[in-house]
């Protein structure tokens, strides 16, 4: 290549153009000043993938930075592959959430199944084993005709990719409403485990080091999927069927395996996935965080189709790739490893000096600009935001009374309640054989090989009260995730989070995004609990009409001692169930109210980060002095949906007896925050503990029997109420 | 005692097996690459379950055509010891080492669970840590468990006693409820003419641990490598 070659521009870019590619007039004139010229097609390509909503955050950065990322246990926050934090004994958790949400719902099998793919992608690019896998799903109305279709295939196209790459499912949620009946919500999470001295970063060092290519090959699958997450859909998005990539587990599995094997050695400088814009982003972050130019040669690029231009290859999100600087002198080590998984292995290019993006196809060159400009002019935009209005709390004295027992088994019986067992026994939950709690706990919990300790895990989101009071909801879903991990005796340390909004031109959205933002960030202080890894998933909007506002948390704690951890079935008939936390019964935007009356209105139960803070901790002592045989946090469905789910998981009935001089029905299904239940051979210790901390404790029940008794309420029998539960994912996905 | 896991690209559960065979026999089985030369002095070969080569093909397919099952069918005729997990008795049929087929679950979908199982027999290498009419529980993790024969020789391995494992009620009993991937006559595991080579679908390898998984699995191996020793 002579010096004089030169970019040749395109003749013209039509303002149509520059429209397809999703950006602005505004900044269309932003890429000509920092080109200082029009740009080629593969440059606007790039460009756009660059400042697309997906990645470059451009409407949500400004209220990102203002939540919490640090701890003396992260080792690493935003803006990595995946976040990292010390969990001792030398070893590192490395956790992400990511969405696939606009694909799933065009080509739902493997929409999902790539999203899962890519998410594995972030934690073992940085080092990790993946150890475990969760998801968390939002469907349409039951009632609407595609939800079933969609359904079915996300949770076959989750099970056909983790399953195959042998990475347990062993956690998640999965909620139906019908604002998610134009968008679904699919957001992946991958925990992954690492030595903490021996992470891999993705900055690139060295000028004249080899950049390679590893994995897949490149086709035309999936170009401008960063572009289509980033757009509203309409009525011709089903045309954007193409755009959805296809996934390879076995691929990914070789590509895991490859990864790892040369991880053990000291080949690599810098490694980043091939995610959303593919070749194109991991180029430029690399080059970008390391303050060096990168030369590609896109004739050396492994191709699975013939004729592919330079804007094709930039632009394609074929999956199961990977993109790395090696030492020079390891490239023959490194090259064995992958023809040892008959993976390509290809030399497509050199770090160089001057900070500039060299793409070169034969003796043209198809893009030649600069990164530094291209990353830190990206767009970022204050958005005009408007606060949801305040809704009035619901008077529980003005709803009809309702028969108890009629009431728990609607409530058991509801899609959002109701077992998801049709969804993740199509997930292989158990490989790796460290799986110690299974689908169906408060959360997860996973063995650290060869030790007592485990991780907990957990995905958790109320829409309903995020779209009620968005600061409320976005503080209580980092609350909720916290008093998950509580509940199952492990110390909660970061979370991840994936953020699903509609359109964020919108002001009223934006007052969504900002609120629930807010609300995190209010919580993560609280709980001492910081943000360490995310995503945000915008425009979930079809025809105008937006997704509930979906800020969902996974959220990660540690078990120190395996024999302390804790579950949430009853153990033995004749122990009592005590109720910590203060319960005022509120009804506002719970589930009593939407699924037994037929309401979606109210204010959602207020959250006191502070008495969280404080149930959660005494509650949290109490499972590791060994005083409780059993524990569960109260949340959807309130106290005696908790009960019924203890009781069906232990299979012990129990007698209930509702106190004086409350509403029965704001007693029993309120949705106040900060609730534990537990159970319990001695009351008195625990009672005692509970005064000591300032916990609102009292005893509520005793375990016994094959049905629930509540006070005067007629009883319930298990069996039928575990028909219901049981019951209703089954009949709703076979019924035709 | 030597024992050899022969990991295809795509298995995934060597680690699980490895473990449980290491648990029993106190040190670990070599993990064999498919690609190797040699497959060494073993006493016990196993194959382990995963997705060789993406069971793109047919599950197990490609697998059961790699060079190494030349090897491993040339062992099997001399009398050593084959056990396939999983997708290792995928492999096993297609590689004709046993008799029958495993198709699609009948529900068609990917089922992982705990099952119960009743022990046919005690007597062979690989069950003699148990009792013949013994329930136990350990999981499945298939799409493809389906055990297919037909009539004819269904009739010849169960005169034979070739059946090792079925899937049953907690009860024992067998019933329709208690098949968990709709196999003929319920069958969950079999054994080839010689009884050295054992294919079944559940994973004893998951349920070696009092604390995840239980523990009805760890006679599986104890038995087989005390038969072995």
């Amino acid at each position: 290549m002579t010096a004089s070659a030169k970019v040749s521009p395109a003749a013209s870019i039509a303002p149509e153009t520059v429209t397809a590619h999703g950006l602005t007039a505004d900044e269309y004139t932003r890429i000509l000043s920092i080109l200082g010229r029009p740009p080629s097609i593969t440059e606007l390509g790039i460009f756009s993938v660059m400042w697309s909503e997906h990645c470059s955050y451009k409407s949500s950065k400004k209220w990102l930075k203002t939540l919490p990322t640090k701890a003396p246990w992260v080792i690493c926050g935003p803006g990595e592959n995946a976040g990292v934090i010390d969990i001792g004994d030398g070893l590192a958790a490395i956790f992400k959430i990511e969405s696939h949400n606009h694909p799933s719902f065009i080509e739902p099998f493997q929409g999902a199944a790539t999203g899962v793919g890519g998410i594995l992608r972030d934690v073992f690019t940085m080092g990790a084993r993946p150890i475990a896998n969760l998801n968390a799903l939002r469907f349409g109305s039951p009632q609407n005709p595609r939800t079933r279709h969609l359904v079915a295939g996300v949770v076959a196209g989750i099970g056909f990719y983790g399953n195959c790459v042998g990475v347990p499912t062993v956690g998640g949620e999965c909620n139906f409403h019908p604002a998610y009946d134009g968008n679904c919500l699919v957001n992946a999470m991958t925990v992954g485990l690492a030595p903490a001295n021996r992470i891999f970063y993705s900055s690139a060092a060295g000028v004249g080091n080899p950049v390679v290519y590893v994995g897949a090959k490149t086709g035309r699958d999936g170009i401008h999927g960063a572009t289509m997450a980033s757009a509203e859909f309409d009525e011709a998005s089903e045309a954007k069927r193409p755009t959805v990539q296809v996934g390879d587990p076995f691929t990914e599995k070789l590509l895991i395996e490859a990864c790892l094997e040369l991880m053990a050695t000291d080949a690599i400088v810098a490694i980043q996935d091939m995610g959303a814009a593919g070749l194109t982003s991991s180029s430029v972050e690399m080059a970008g965080k390391g303050g060096l130019g990168l030369e590609l040669e896109l004739d050396r690029v492994p191709l699975r189709e013939t004729g592919m231009t330079p804007y094709e290859i930039m632009l394609s999100e074929s999956q199961e790739r990977m993109l790395m600087v090696l030492r020079p002198e390891r490239e023959a080590q490194a090259r064995a490893i992958f023809d040892k998984y008959e993976l390509d292995f290809a030399v497509v290019g050199r770090l160089i000096e001057g900070g500039r993006l060299v793409v070169k196809q034969g003796s043209a060159i198809a893009a030649d600009m600069p990164i530094q400009p291209m990353v830190l002019q990206s767009p970022e935009y204050d958005r005009p935001w408007v606060a949801s209005p305040t809704r009035p709390p619901v008077d529980s004295a003005q709803l009809p009374r309702i028969e108890t027992a009629d009431a728990l088994e609607t409530l058991m019986g509801c899609p959002d309640l109701a077992s998801k067992r049709w969804i993740w026994e199509q997930y292989d939950h158990l490989v790796r054989g460290e799986t110690v709690q299974t689908p169906g706990g408060d959360a997860a919990i996973v063995r650290i090989p060869g030790t007592k300790k485990a991780l907990a895990l957990v995905t958790d989101c109320t829409p309903r009260y995020c779209l009620a009071h968005p600061a409320t909801g976005g503080a209580q879903a980092v609350a909720e995730t916290w008093r998950n991990l509580t509940a199952v005796g492990a110390r909660p340390l970061a979370i991840t989070d994936n953020l699903n909004f509609g359109n964020p031109e919108r002001p009223e959205i934006m007052g969504q995004l900002v609120g629930c933002i807010e609300g995190m960030r209010r919580a993560c202080l609280a709980l001492n609990y910081p943000v360490v890894s995310g995503n945000v998933s915008l425009y979930n909007e079809t025809q105008g009409k937006a997704i509930l506002p979906t800020p969902v948390i996974g959220g990660v704690g540690l078990i120190d001692d395996l024999d302390s951890a804790m579950s949430l079935a009853f153990k033995a008939a004749g122990e009592s169930i005590i109720l910590l936390g203060e319960t005022k019964g509120w009804l506002g935007a719970s589930l009593y109210l939407r699924e037994v009356c037929g309401r979606e209105d109210g204010a959602p139960p207020p959250i006191d980060l502070a008495a969280e803070r404080r149930n959660g901790d005494a509650v949290r002592g109490m499972i590791v002095e060994r005083l409780v045989s059993a524990c569960h946090d109260v949340s959807d469905g309130g106290t005696l949906v908790a009960i019924a789910e203890m009781a069906l998981a232990g299979g012990f009935g129990a007698d209930i007896a509702v106190p004086e001089g409350v509403a029965p029905a704001a007693w029993l299904f309120g949705e106040d925050q900060a609730r534990y239940l537990v159970s319990c051979r001695d009351p008195a210790p625990i009672l005692r503990r509970a005064r000591d901390a300032g916990v609102a404790a009292a005893v509520i029940g005793r375990i016994g029997g094959d049905s629930l008794t509540v006070s005067s309420s007629r009883p319930i029998s298990l069996k039928a109420l575990r028909a219901r539960h049981e019951g209703w994912f089954p009949s709703f996905m076979t019924a035709s | 005692m030597k024992a050899a896991v022969i990991v295809f690209p795509g298995s995934n559960r060597e680690h699980d097996v490895a473990k449980a065979l290491a648990a029993s026999m106190g040190s670990p089985p070599r993990l064999v690459w498919h690609g190797e030369a040699e497959l060494g002095a073993a006493d016990l070969i196993v194959l382990p379950g995963g997705f060789a080569y993406g069971d793109y093909l047919r599950a197990g397919a490609i697998a059961a055509r790699s060079p190494v099952m030349r090897e491993v069918a040339a062992r099997a005729a001399r009398g050593v010891p084959v056990l396939g997990i999983c997708n290792g008795f995928q492999v096993l049929t297609e590689a004709g080492l046993l008799p029958g087929a495993l198709l699609p679950n009948a529900t068609l979908k990917f089922n992982c669970k705990f099952v119960h199982l009743r022990v046919e027999t005690g007597q062979s290498l690989f069950t003699a840590g148990y009792a013949a009419g013994q329930v136990i529980r350990v999981p499945i993790a298939h799409h493809d468990g389906n055990y297919f024969a037909d009539a004819d020789t269904l009739n010849r391995i169960e005169d034979q006693g070739h059946v090792a494992f079925r899937y049953c009620g907690e009860d024992g009993a067998l019933t329709p409820s208690s098949n968990p991937n709709g196999s003929a006559r319920s069958i969950a595991g079999v054994f080839n003419d010689a009884k050295n080579v054992l294919g079944l679908m559940p994973h004893p390898e998951n349920a070696i641990d009092p604390i995840a998984g239980g523990t009805d699995g760890k006679p599986f191996f104890d038995g087989l490598i005390r038969a072995l020793s």
